[in-house]
C-alpha cells in the first residue's frame, strides 16, 4: 500500500490561514490502512484545527467527507454535490497525493491543499510502524536477489552485493538499519542460489523509472 | 603488456607498490597540498586523489589529479558513482583521459546521508562493478556504454577497492569476484589494522584464485593523534579501529600520539610487505601528509624502482 503520514498542524494551519469554511476530504483506502486519511483521522484533524482556530479567535467551519477512493475518478465525482452546495474556500485532501491531485483536474474553481505527506509504497513491519519495500521502478527482478529489492532496501541501490561500509550487518547510513544484503545473500545461501548471487547483475535500465517522465500504463484489452 | 603508468609497471613487474592519497582542498588553495606532494616525488608510485571523501565537497578529482600530473606525480583518479550519472561519468572520465590521466579507481563512493550536503539528491545509477564494467569497455572495446565508439583510442590502468573487514567474507569474497570479473586491474583495501582479520579475507579471495588474477594493495593507515582515530572511527563509513589501536594511542601523552601512530603504521607495513599475496601498500596519513616521506622512508621502501 501507499504509506502516508500527517503533515505537522501548524504547516496545515499556516495552509488555511485566510480560509473559513473548507471541506476536509478522507480515502478508506491505503491511508485507512496505515492510520494517516481514514474517517477516525478525518474526525480527529478537524477537531484538532477548529479548536487551533477558535483559539486564534479565528472560527473556522469543516466539514468532512471520506471517499470510498480518491485515486478513482468516479469517487471524486461524489463531491460534486456538496462542493455546489457549499461555498467552500478550499479542500483539504487526506489522501496520498494522487487524491488532491485528481480533485484539483476536476474542480478547476477549487484551491486544493494537501494534508498528508505521501511516503512510500511500503508495508507494516509492526502495530505504528511502516517500511518502504518498493521503488516502483517498472521492471522487477527480485527473483535475482532471493525475492528482496536492493534498489529501495539499500541506501544505494546497489544490485552486485554490498558496499564497503556495510558493517556487523548494518548499514552506513544508520546503523540501526539492516543491511539489505545481507538478508539477500543469507536466504540466497539457504536456497542454494550462491551461483545466482556471483552472476554480475548489468547497469540497470531506468527508463522504465520516474526518470522517463509519468509513465502510464495501457491494458489494450480493458480499454474502450 | 608493460603497461601505460608507472603503477601498473610497478604491479606488472611484480614490484612492491607503494601509493598514497591526496584529499583534494576545499576551496582552490593548493599551496600545503602542492608542498606536501613535492616531497613525494620518486618516493610513492602514484598518488590517489579523492573524489568528494565521505560526501563532503572537495575541489574535483579530476582537476587535482592534473595539478599533480603538471607537476611530474602520477595520479590516481578515484571515480565514485554517487553524484554522477552513466553519461556524466564516461564524460568526465574522457575529459581525465583527454588530460593525460591513466590511472583509475573505481568506487560506489560514501552516502551523501553522512556527508556535508545530507540533502543531496543521491544518484547511484550504476554500482561500482558496473562502473568498472563500462571503464573496461572504454579501453578494451573503444566504445561507451551505448556501444558508440570513442575516438582517440584511450589507454588507462583500472582499479577498485574492496573492505576485508565485513561480516559475511563468503558474499564480500563473491562481489570480490564478480569486480574482477568485471576488468578491475588492481584492488585496494580498506586501511589494515587487524592483520588476522585481513589474512583471513585474503586467503578466502587467495582460495578463489583472486590474488593471482589481480594485485592486491593492502591500505595501511597513520593514525594522527587519539582525536583522528575516534573521528576516523565513529564517522568514515568502512575505516575499522581495533580497541588495541586505540589503547596503544592513548597509552601514550598527547605529544606523542603522532609518533606511536606513524610507528603502528611502519609496524603494519613490515608485516603486511611479509604476507603472501599483497603486492603493494596505500598509505593514508590523513592530517599529517608531510609525513609521508618519512614513513616510507623508515618502512623500508626506498628506493622506489625505476620501471620508465
Amino acid at each position: 500500500m501507499i504509506i502516508a503520514e500527517h503533515k505537522p498542524i501548524r504547516e496545515l494551519l499556516a495552509m488555511i490561514d485566510g480560509y473559513n469554511n473548507i471541506l476536509m476530504v478522507g480515502c478508506k483506502g491505503c491511508v485507512t490502512v496505515c492510520h494517516a486519511g481514514g474517517e477516525k483521522e478525518v474526525a480527529i484533524l478537524a477537531a484538532a484545527l477548529r479548536i487551533a482556530r477558535n483559539r486564534k479567535g479565528k472560527p473556522i467551519t469543516i466539514d468532512e467527507l471520506t471517499l470510498d477512493r480518491q485515486c478513482e475518478p468516479e469517487f471524486i465525482a461524489w463531491l460534486d454535490d456538496p462542493i455546489k452546495k457549499n461555498k467552500y474556500d478550499a479542500i483539504i485532501s487526506l489522501a496520498c497525493s494522487i487524491g488532491p491531485q485528481y480533485i484539483a483536474e476536476q474542480f478547476d474553481d477549487m484551491v486544493v491543499l494537501p494534508g498528508l505527506n505521501t511516503g512510500f509504497m511500503g508495508g507494516t513491519l509492526e502495530h505504528g510502524i511502516w517500511g518502504e519495500y518498493c521503488s516502483g521502478c517498472g521492471n522487477c527482478q527480485i527473483q535475482s536477489f532471493g525475492g528482496l529489492c536492493p534498489i529501495t532496501r539499500c541506501a544505494k541501490g546497489l544490485l552486485n552485493g554490498p558496499c564497503g561500509g556495510s558493517v556487523d550487518g548494518k548499514c552506513e547510513v544508520d546503523r540501526d538499519m539492516d543491511c539489505i544484503w545481507e538478508l539477500i545473500y543469507k536466504r540466497m545461501k539457504n536456497l542454494g542460489q550462491l551461483d545466482l548471487l556471483a552472476q554480475t547483475i548489468g547497469a540497470k535500465d531506468w527508463s522504465t523509472s520516474l526518470s522517463g517522465g509519468p509513465r502510464k500504463i495501457i491494458r489494450e484489452d480493458l480499454t474502450t | 603488456m608493460k603497461g601505460e603508468t608507472n603503477l601498473q609497471r610497478i604491479l606488472t613487474g611484480g614490484k612492491f607498490a607503494v601509493t598514497c592519497e591526496c584529499n583534494p582542498p576545499r576551496g582552490i588553495d593548493v599551496d600545503t597540498i602542492l608542498k606536501n606532494a613535492s616531497l613525494l616525488k620518486g618516493k610513492v608510485d602514484a598518488v590517489n586523489v579523492n573524489d568528494n571523501p565521505c560526501a563532503r565537497v572537495r575541489m574535483s578529482s579530476w582537476a587535482m589529479s592534473k595539478i599533480l600530473l603538471d607537476m611530474g606525480i602520477e595520479p590516481v583518479l578515484q571515480m565514485t558513482t554517487r553524484d554522477r550519472n552513466r553519461i556524466a561519468l564516461q564524460s568526465d572520465l574522457l575529459g581525465a583521459l583527454a588530460l593525460g590521466i591513466q590511472n583509475v579507481l573505481c568506487l560506489t563512493g560514501d552516502h551523501p546521508a553522512r556527508g556535508d550536503h545530507p540533502q543531496a539528491k543521491k544518484v547511484f545509477d550504476l554500482d561500482s562493478i558496473q562502473w568498472i564494467a563500462a571503464v573496461k569497455q572504454m579501453r578494451v572495446q573503444g566504445c561507451l556504454m551505448n556501444g558508440k565508439k570513442v575516438s582517440g583510442n584511450p589507454k588507462f590502468f583500472v582499479g577498485g577497492v574492496a573492505n576485508p573487514f565485513v561480516q559475511s567474507l563468503e558474499m564480500h569474497v563473491i562481489r570480490l569476484q564478480k569486480k574482477i570479473a568485471a576488468g578491475t586491474e588492481f584492488i585496494q583495501t580498506q586501511p589494515v589494522l587487524e592483520l588476522n582479520r585481513f589474512k583471513a579475507w585474503l586467503n578466502q579471495a587467495r582460495d578463489h584464485g583472486l590474488t593471482d588474477q589481480c594485485p592486491v594493495i593492502a591500505g595501511v593507515l597513520a593514525l594522527k593523534s587519539v582525536q583522528m582515530a575516534e573521528h576516523l572511527r565513529n564517522n568514515v563509513p568502512g575505516i575499522m579501529i581495533p580497541d588495541a589501536t586505540m589503547d596503544r594511542l592513548r597509552a601514550v601523552s598527547e605529544d606523542k600520539q603522532q609518533e606511536e601512530g606513524i610507528k603502528i603504521c611502519i609496524e603494519q607495513i613490515a608485516a603486511l610487505k611479509e604476507t603472501e599475496g599483497v603486492r603493494g601498500v596505500h598509505i593514508m596519513a590523513i592530517g599529517c601528509e608531510e609525513r609521508l616521506p618519512e614513513i616510507i622512508e623508515r618502512a623500508g621502501l626506498l628506493p622506489r624502482p625505476d620501471v620508465s
